[in-house]
């Protein structure tokens, strides 16, 4: 079976693939890829079936050793990528022989560079996934130098070449987000508010989720709401007044208010935004509830 | 009843009281509702996930249609789990101050009560807990601590709960267990799922 040494990591190097879906009831949240675009194509690059798990590298910074050939692939957020020191492109299939050195540079926008590896690395499952959540303690460890990591077999042709890198946002991006539940506890002006203001992506982003900072927003009731349950997206308004957008690690429970959900699609976006990048939420009525 | 939407998919279904969350977490155990992904209960809500948006209107006449009075209250047909801790917590002088009582009085009312696991969130086998008669319940911390050792026995509102991994927090701590509430090592990992019955009981430090 092949392998990949890690050599040097960034800040955060995580095994991830689709994820704990459907396990809410036992605390355990879907987790997986933060940015799943990124992460689905890089997987289809190297012809890998659905959910096999890739990296996940925070700012870059890290440097692989194949043993055994391999074919990789290297999405996300944009980074020089050099194979045993010559340049590789982004978003297609690289071909890596036995003792080649993978090098992926810090990148030049976004967060979150992915790289899939054909046949899928075959570290533990825990619950059907190898994702790694560490606040919750599931899976790996974050990566380290000298681990070694298995490499699944496949047979299976490699994709063609396409799809893009995260690019830089060109002003403030758009959240498209359903009203609710816990709007009442906003008051009437605030909830204008979070819809009007350009909101900055906070220091405080990882992969539980996103600070934003700008006007704070006042609450309607001071009393403590019962926990209840939060899906990814949710924007949740502590006593701050500060908003907070769970991402991909998000608890399966909380207690502070979620007064708007950023739809599903907008959240993987979100995740490639960096610390002082914009945003702006463009809200709307749940049509179901009629 | 009450419906309030979450997101594209989601839908929170509002219950007047414990009692009615878990009539209808038993029905919906019992009942395959098309389209329907997950359900997460918590203290007085299910949180109901669908596969497409237009599920949730159906999904929301389904429930409406329900008389959760009819729905058999569930037994207490759950596992027993007894949790040894030695009662040496932090907080445990606190609690006892904030509840005018002595400390070992505390330790007797949490050793003293049946426990049930009402529902598990937060994270990964992080259960709360409801106690039969109650007589512990205390606010959170003011400030929360920004590490909380795995195995710490805590209570926060009407909620006993034990720290399945280190983690912030802000429960008041009055123990510590060597039982682990997640192992993805054990089948199940989850030692305490929702229904479980718990008793607490003393051990030396």
């Amino acid at each position: 079976m092949s392998e990949l040494v890690v050599r040097r990591t960034g800040p955060l190097a995580l095994v991830q693939d689709r994820g704990r879906p459907g396990l809410g009831r036992l605390g355990v949240g879907t987790g997986g890829a933060a940015d799943r675009p990124s992460y689905e194509l890089a997987g289809r690059l190297v012809g890998n079936e659905g959910g096999a798990a890739g990296l996940e590298l925070l700012l870059g910074g890290t440097a692989l050793e194949a043993v055994g050939e391999v074919v990789l692939a290297v999405t996300g957020a944009p980074a020089c990528v050099t194979v045993d020191g010559r340049a590789a492109p982004l978003c297609a299939p690289l071909r890596v022989t036995s003792g080649s050195r993978v090098e992926i540079g810090t990148p030049v926008a976004g967060l979150r560079t992915y790289v899939a590896v054909r046949g899928g690395l075959r570290t533990r499952t825990v619950l059907g996934s190898r994702s790694v959540a560490p606040s919750g303690g599931l899976g790996l460890h974050p990566l380290a130098e000298g681990d070694r990591l298995p490499v699944g077999r496949s047979d299976a042709p490699v994709g063609e070449p396409g799809g893009s890198p995260v690019g830089p946002p060109l002003g403030p991006v758009d959240l498209p987000a359903t009203i609710g539940p816990r709007d009442d506890w906003l008051t009437e002006d605030s909830l204008a508010v979070l819809g009007d203001a350009v909101w900055q992506v906070g220091a405080e982003a990882d992969r539980v989720g996103v600070r934003l900072t700008g006007p704070p927003l006042s609450r309607a009731r001071a009393e403590e709401l019962a926990s209840e349950g939060i899906v990814r997206g949710a924007v949740q308004v502590p006593p701050s007044g500060q908003p907070l957008i769970f991402l991909a690690d998000h608890p399966t429970t909380g207690g502070y208010p979620v007064v708007a959900v950023v739809d599903d699609a907008a959240t993987d976006r979100l995740a490639q935004l960096r610390p002082g990048e914009q945003v702006r939420f463009v809200l709307r009525r749940a049509s179901w509830l009629g | 009843m009450r419906f309030l939407p979450v997101g594209e998919r989601g839908v929170l279904v509002e219950l007047p009281d414990g009692d009615t969350r878990r009539r209808l977490e038993s029905w919906l155990a019992g009942h395959e509702l098309p389209g329907l992904v997950s359900h997460v209960p918590a203290a007085r809500t299910v949180l109901l996930t669908a596969d497409r948006p237009e599920r949730l209107a159906v999904l929301r006449d389904r429930l409406l249609a329900l008389d959760l009075a009819d729905v058999p209250e569930p037994g207490r047909q759950g596992e027993r789990v007894t949790v040894p801790v030695r009662y040496d917590g932090p907080d445990l002088a606190e609690v006892a101050e904030l509840l005018g009582l002595s400390p070992q009085e505390v330790v007797r009312r949490h050793t003293g009560q049946e426990w049930r696991v009402e529902f598990v969130g937060f994270l990964p086998g992080f259960a709360y807990l409801g106690g039969a008669s109650g007589g512990l319940t205390v606010p959170r911390r003011d400030s929360p601590r920004t590490r909380i050792e795995p195995g710490s026995v805590g209570l926060a509102g009407e909620w006993s709960g034990i720290y399945p991994s280190a983690s912030p927090g802000g429960w008041q701590l009055i123990g510590r267990t060597d039982v682990r509430l997640f192992d993805a090592d054990r089948e199940p990992e989850v030692l305490l799922p929702p229904g479980t019955t718990v008793r607490f009981e003393e051990v030396g430090a």
